[in-house]
């Protein structure tokens, strides 16, 4: 099967006067169609520059980056990319254009020269999908973060993409406007069929996807199903990342002589594993 | 208390002022103005002034807010209203040495004053009954046809629209900025006016380096969502005049006839 975005050996370089820094060097990644990703990395490991090359904000030094088919060197293509990829980042209040919540959501299908009915009913529909249309009238500055993020994600999926890449979506709010913001996106993904990428540093996040790439110094250095990865605990730590909660305690656990498996994950399974040892 | 503040003096409402066509109140608010000024005589103000009281009536809005919107200028009035009385040549009444007061001070001082509060009263109804983003919308459109020309009008518009967005999101930064100076020991609020304004550039640098930011930010977001200038947009609310704004129109170009015909007629 063709996967919606696949990259080889992708190799980002930039210039800082006289220096040049090398942000990501040899990637190699397939994103298949409706899956939900999760990229982990520390600050500064090339998560987020990664994230900008797959809806053409930035283009590879060298190797390719193809989208749905389309190259992200051509410029010709360069709208047809953004429309199948949007990006959601970090600080809602600076993705909101307009002063009034549905003609923010508008914004992208006004810029692509859509007819004013489809918008009104694009609009109405993105809004339902985050749950925010009894909101569609307030300003911004009236909504809590996690719906202004959740506003944010509604102008983009308004543009109906194949693909959603959010870039720390969750960092800057609070745990309930997070959970707010998670379940939204769980929900396109789960119900709506929509290719989710998501860059974060919380691993509880990550533990939701159906797949992890770590990205460390420019490479990529781990791929795998959550349970794959997490049950790596001392490669993880070694990068300078943490494992869930519950992974951590099993982990410790195990290393204390208790009889537990080493791919643990949710709180559920932990949960359960807990009980089986105390009937024991 | 910052996050209830309103934008520009908008009183939301639902009146058939409230509901007019943006572009029809900006064009009727000009021909208001011109209006005034070729009113000539009392008669004719006296129509202003009917006029200007109905609408008020019609778009509910309390007589207090507009009061409220004649008291920044009311030195101005009264001062030019002083220089009016002293200094016009004329009939003198009153005569005390150097103070000389004419006939045709007074009455060039009265409609003077008279003028300015009508006109701000009536400007003031635009803003009060039309919210800034329709305004914004209304100026944008009404100003199209200057795209031949290369004036940039969907720019402007847009420029307008971020600046009314982010108004509320920088007030917030900047209470914020205070606190943390004033946590840090800043004194901002006593001393002088030069004292005080060197005490603010503490909080004005962060808040022009997190503004900048911010651009650069929502610039990245835009271009994600497709933005490449007003080529080619199309909008989702299409502004249509109504039968209330036709209506309107004829009331104000009967006003206008029956002022022209008091010039002529007194």
């Amino acid at each position: 099967m063709e996967s919606l975005i696949h990259t080889e050996h992708l190799k980002f370089e930039y210039q800082n006067e006289e220096e040049t820094y090398v942000a990501l060097d040899d990637i190699d990644l397939d994103v298949n169609e409706g899956e939900f990703v999760a990229v982990l990395g520390h600050n500064g490991s090339g998560k987020s520059t990664l994230a900008k090359h797959f809806n053409a904000i930035l283009v590879p030094t060298s190797g390719r980056c193809i989208v749905d088919g389309l190259d992200t060197c051509e410029d010709d293509e360069l709208f047809n990319i953004r429309q199948r990829v949007g990006m959601v980042f970090q600080n809602p209040d600076n993705q909101i254009v307009a002063t009034i919540v549905e003609e923010d959501v508008a914004f992208a299908l006004e810029n692509l020269g859509v007819d004013p009915q489809q918008i009104r009913q694009r609009v109405d529909d993105a809004l339902k999908k985050v749950d925010m249309y009894k909101f569609r009238e307030h300003a911004p500055h009236q909504l809590s973060g996690g719906q202004k993020q959740r506003v944010a994600i509604a102008g983009v999926i308004a543009m109906r993409p194949k693909c959603i890449v959010l870039d720390e979506p969750t960092a800057m709010l609070d745990p309930k406007g997070r959970r707010e913001v998670l379940n939204t996106i769980m929900e396109l993904n789960k119900e709506y069929k929509t290719t989710v990428i998501i860059i974060t540093h919380y691993m509880d996040e990550a533990a939701l996807a159906d797949r992890i790439v770590v990205v460390d110094h420019t490479k990529k250095v781990m791929e795998g199903t959550p349970k794959e990865v997490f049950s790596q605990v001392e490669k993880l730590k070694d990068l300078g990342l943490d494992v869930p909660q519950v992974t951590e305690l099993c982990y410790k656990l195990r290393q204390n002589g208790v009889n537990v498996p080493c791919d643990i994950i949710t709180e559920e399974e932990c949960v359960k594993e807990l009980q089986r040892l105390l009937e024991e | 208390m910052i996050r209830d503040i309103t934008l520009g003096q908008y009183f939301p409402g639902n009146s058939v002022i409230h509901r007019m066509d943006p572009r029809m109140k900006i064009i009727l608010t000009i021909l208001f103005i011109v209006m005034l000024f070729v009113a000539g005589n009392w008669a004719g103000f006296a129509v202003t002034l009917v006029f200007v009281l109905a609408v008020v009536l019609i778009s509910k809005i309390h007589i207090k807010f507009l009061l409220k919107s004649i008291k920044p200028i009311l030195p101005l009035i009264i001062f030019t209203s002083v220089l009016n009385l002293f200094f016009v040549a004329g009939t003198p009444i009153f005569s005390y040495g150097i103070i000389n007061i004419t006939y045709e001070g007074i009455d060039i001082a009265l409609r003077m004053s008279f003028r300015v509060i009508i006109l701000i009263m009536g400007t003031s109804i635009l803003t009060y009954t039309t919210s800034p983003i329709s305004l914004t919308d209304g100026i944008e459109r009404l100003m199209s046809p200057l795209k031949k020309i290369r004036f940039p009008v969907h720019e402007m518009a847009m420029m307008m629209t971020i600046a009314l967005r982010f108004i509320p999101t920088l007030i917030e930064e900047t209470d914020k900025i205070m606190s943390a100076q004033k946590a840090r020991g800043a004194d901002l609020e006593s001393g002088g006016i030069i004292k005080r304004s060197k005490a603010l550039v503490p909080v004005l640098v962060p808040l022009f380096i997190s503004a900048f930011r911010r651009a650069e930010e929502l610039a990245l977001a835009m271009e994600c969502r497709c933005y490449q200038g007003g080529e080619g947009r199309t909008r989702m609310k299409i502004l249509k005049f109504s039968s209330v704004d036709f209506l309107a129109l004829a009331v104000v170009a009967i006003t206008f006839g029956v002022i022209i015909a008091f010039n002529i007629l007194f």
